[in-house]
């Protein structure tokens, strides 16, 4: 076989999608939405820094109904990766492997990142708003 | 039988050619990221984010400074090998490996201006 025409990786539309395969490719999705959340991160740091009015923009931005179902995502994309990346790291020490282990790892953080999720939103409207 | 040449197996570095270092800076990293990212949302919670004056002055502290500069570049590593797999697994050839410096560039931009960002307002720019 032609080496550029080798199969890619992983073929999602062959497999019935289970709590194991769709956390799997949840995690790959949720860590490509929090690399494009490093430009918000970073596009804030430099406003802080700019000044008055380029904050004030920025502010304004993230503060739009668009803006904060953007950052309410992001949010709840970091919870689930971070909450995520902590089973990974627990497999990576060879434990957790087995099945109904595994399942119930999974609805942990899935529960677990929609309740910080808004819970960290619950404290920063309580807060005055972002 | 393997069919793997001799100098190949002496140098340990597997199919990838680049051994375990991807693997192990990808879990090192993560770990950084996280503790550094739990501190951040719990700084953020306490700091009025309307308040340009508020959100510099809390910057400029010493060991805020220092924790956000770790902070923007651990993420912007973790990010960067988290990307390269992706491009890795989902193109080929000159994609492949345009993605894979494009995106290097992208982040050691990113991280440069984040960090200059945060050395303006800790110098009290």
């Amino acid at each position: 076989m032609a080496a550029d025409n080798r199969p890619l990786s992983p073929h999602l539309q062959i497999y019935r999608p289970q709590i194991t395969s769709v956390l799997s490719i949840l995690h790959r999705i949720t860590g490509v939405i929090l690399s494009l959340g490093i430009v918000i991160l970073v596009g804030w740091l430099a406003a802080a820094a700019a000044g008055d009015p380029a904050y004030e923009m920025t502010i304004g931005l993230l503060n739009s109904l668009p803006g904060r179902l953007l950052l309410f995502g992001w949010t709840l994309a970091f919870f689930y990766h971070f909450l995520n990346g902590i089973r990974h790291l627990e497999w990576d020490t060879g434990r957790g492997f087995g099945i109904p282990q595994v399942v119930r790892s999974g609805w942990t953080v899935v529960i677990l990142a929609a309740f910080l999720t808004l819970l960290l939103w619950g404290r920063l409207l309580m807060g005055g708003g972002a | 039988m393997s069919l793997r040449s001799p100098l190949s197996r002496v140098l340990g570095l597997g199919a990838a050619s680049d051994g375990p270092a991807h693997w192990w800076a990808q879990r090192v990293s993560a770990v950084g990221t996280a503790l550094l990212a739990v501190w951040f949302a719990g700084g953020v919670i306490g700091t009025d984010l309307g308040d340009r004056a508020a959100v510099a002055g809390w910057v400029a502290k010493p060991l805020n400074s220092v924790l956000l500069i770790l902070l923007v570049a651990t993420m912007s590593y973790h990010s960067n090998l988290g990307v390269r797999v992706v491009i890795e697994d989902y193109s080929r050839g000159w994609a492949k490996v345009t993605g894979i410096v494009a995106a290097q560039f992208i982040h050691v931009v990113l991280a440069g201006v984040g960090i200059i960002a945060i050395l303006r307002m800790a110098m009290g720019g």
